[in-house]
């Protein structure tokens, strides 16, 4: 169990530079909710959900290099499964919130296996198509999903129903998701995944097999998506047809892009600069989206490795890893 | 289920069709020479609308209609023509996911625009007096309006066909489609061909919303749900095919409303069914795909 490998990487993780920052910032977020009022407490917890919702699509975008369009409809899979089995059936609530990523993960093996079969940008529009498909049946299905109204007042165990309890259910799980996404991006799998993002047909002709790995990232991917439907619905108590709406799909892949492809942690740095500007601009003005339309092109004009993409291209020196994500 | 009611739910979504089509084909162009799935088209069909609106309120009586059907697209073009040339041609030599992103940050842009100029009500437009009542074909009763539209829509594909077959710009753009480099190298200015041919796709997006105008309500939602159909009509019918986007729009406005018949309930899901039934026997499409 625990070999060379783990070891070494564990090494590695605990010299790296980002480590005691990492544990500083997890200390400070274990304390902060007893000293900041309780709307900032659930900001914080929304942008932990989100974070994780970017996270897991930046391991197929960022990492796996495939146009995943529509990841919003795993996200909605798994908060609309834990809701419908909190409201509909009397099975024990832990059920619910296990078989909201499993099922996640499932509509992402099927979705997927129809994907793989194509590459690049009709591989977006197909499962552009199919995400679509998932959310007309949920948009229609008044009697069993609540069509557009939604599911509202979700009950929830008193464990999970204060303000505190529920940020420390999801800031836990966060960590837990972000250790285990972490694990797989540094195993031989993670390794072939980025191979193949950079170079499909050398990995084809090494005889990896290319359609597998990628079926498999998009099924890691959509669970950890499920795992960030479940935390919405632990934080919010309500899921409506929005989050299984293209637009949101399109949202995720700003964060990933404004924090940047090709680094670990930037999909939540970007997360959370959305969800905290959209908070604090929306106090201001309804006109939220056109704020994010002009921020996207500034950011596609001058920025496009994203925010950590740039300050690690500042920060680091220039040597063959720094060179590597910048390629293609 | 009786004759006139089939009928009349077939000619309804032929008619249907024929505005999906129009919309798609421009889509479909885009698509074929610049090789973006173009998302601010939903939001341009919705501004045509929107157009359409005000210019049949500015301009009584019927003409208002027939003037706004004119310059209600131009205005769409007009839009597309500055987007594209102050941000988009900038943009060609990236990666096409951030041609995408950038399209999709026009697409929310302008969704504000509109919010910001014509406010977040429900708006619709009065079929012009040549145009309303209804006639019979077939044993149902069809309104004219739409009868109009079935007119149109065979116009629209007949002008589109004479354009990229017999004009020299059409015949570059398809060129430009097949093997943008060789287009280059022959000395022609490749920007002003990509310019040229997302400025005609947007003018498509325009003249699908005036269409649309006197049958739907007019909402800020419209280009949001839009651009999906539209999306799925030109994957099934093969990237950048014209004649893939009027299968596909067939497909998707017959499964429609005959859908309505069979279970009334469902009727925007059947036409997502067919989608995914076409796509299992064939991933790439109906048609040849350009790419």
């Amino acid at each position: 169990m625990w070999g060379k490998e783990e070891r070494k990487l564990f090494t590695e993780v605990i010299r790296s530079k980002w480590f005691g920052f990492s544990v500083g910032l997890f200390l400070l977020l274990l304390i902060l909710p007893f000293f900041i009022p309780r709307f900032y407490v659930y900001i914080l917890a929304l942008i932990f959900v989100t974070s994780l919702l970017a996270m897991s699509l930046n391991l197929v975008v960022g990492h796996g290099g495939l146009f995943q369009f529509h990841h919003g409809v795993f996200y909605g899979v798994g908060a609309y499964t834990v809701a419908l089995m909190l409201k509909k059936t009397s099975l024990p609530m832990w059920t619910g919130f296990i078989a909201g990523p499993i099922l996640a993960a499932i509509i992402g093996f099927i979705i997927g296996w129809f994907c793989v079969r194509l590459t690049r940008l009709y591989f977006g529009m197909l499962q552009i198509s199919l995400g679509s498909l998932i959310w007309a049946i949920v948009f229609r299905w008044y009697s069993f999903t609540g069509g557009d109204d939604g599911i509202p007042g979700i009950p929830m165990p008193p464990l999970l129903s204060s303000s505190k309890g529920s940020y420390y259910f999801i800031l836990i799980i966060l960590i837990l998701c972000l250790i285990a996404m972490y694990m797989i991006l540094k195993s031989p799998f993670g390794n072939t995944l980025q191979a193949i993002r950079d170079n499909p047909q050398r990995c084809e002709a090494v005889g990896i097999n290319v359609k597998r790995y990628q079926l498999i990232a998009i099924v890691i991917a959509t669970f950890f998506a499920g795992v960030a439907g479940v935390l919405f619905v632990v934080l919010e108590r309500s899921v409506f047809t929005e989050l299984l709406f293209w637009v949101l799909s399109l949202e995720i892949f700003i964060m990933c892009l404004l924090g940047g492809w090709f680094t670990f942690a930037g999909p939540m740095l970007g997360a959370g600069i959305i969800v905290a500007l959209r908070t604090f601009v929306g106090i201001f003005t309804e006109y939220w989206t056109l704020i994010l339309g002009i921020m996207l092109i500034l950011l596609i004009f001058f920025l496009p490795e994203g925010v950590m993409g740039y300050l690690e291209k500042i920060f680091k020196p220039r040597t063959k890893e720094a060179a590597k994500g910048g390629s293609e | 289920m009786d004759f006139s009611a089939f009928s009349s739910q077939f000619l309804v979504g032929l008619s249907r069709a024929m505005i999906l089509f129009v919309v798609c084909a421009g889509l479909s162009f885009v698509l074929g020479v610049l090789r973006v799935p173009n998302i601010a088209h939903g939001s341009l069909y919705m501004i045509g609308a929107f157009a359409t609106f005000s210019l049949t309120k500015l301009i009584p009586g019927s003409a208002g209609f027939w003037i706004a059907l004119i310059v209600a697209p131009l205005l769409v073009a007009l839009v597309s023509l500055i987007a594209e040339r102050a941000l988009f041609c900038h943009l060609y030599q990236r990666e096409h996911l951030m041609l995408l992103l950038f399209t999709f940050a026009i697409s929310l842009i302008l969704g504000d625009l509109v919010k910001i100029v014509w406010g977040a009500e429900y708006r619709s437009v009065s079929a012009p007096a040549l145009l309303k009542g209804s006639i019979s074909i077939l044993g149902a009763s069809l309104p004219r309006y739409n009868l109009f539209l079935l007119i149109i829509g065979p116009l629209v594909a007949m002008a589109l066909w004479l354009f990229t077959n017999k004009t020299k710009i059409g015949k570059i753009s398809r060129a430009a489609a097949v093997d943008r480099e060789m287009v280059g190298v022959l000395g022609i200015n490749v920007s002003w061909v990509f310019a040229s041919a997302f400025v005609i796709g947007c003018y498509l997006a325009g003249v699908g919303g005036a269409l649309v105008a006197p049958i739907a309500s007019i909402t800020l939602g419209m280009g949001h749900s839009l651009i999906i159909e539209a999306f799925l009509i030109v994957t099934i019918g093969g990237l950048g095919n014209m004649w893939g986007a009027l299968v596909g729009s067939l497909i998707f406005g017959l499964t429609q409303s005959l859908g309505v018949l069979f279970w009334p309930q469902f009727a925007i899901v059947f036409p997502y069914v067919a989608v995914v039934i076409v796509l299992l026997l064939r991933p790439k499409g109906l048609l040849k795909s350009v790419w």
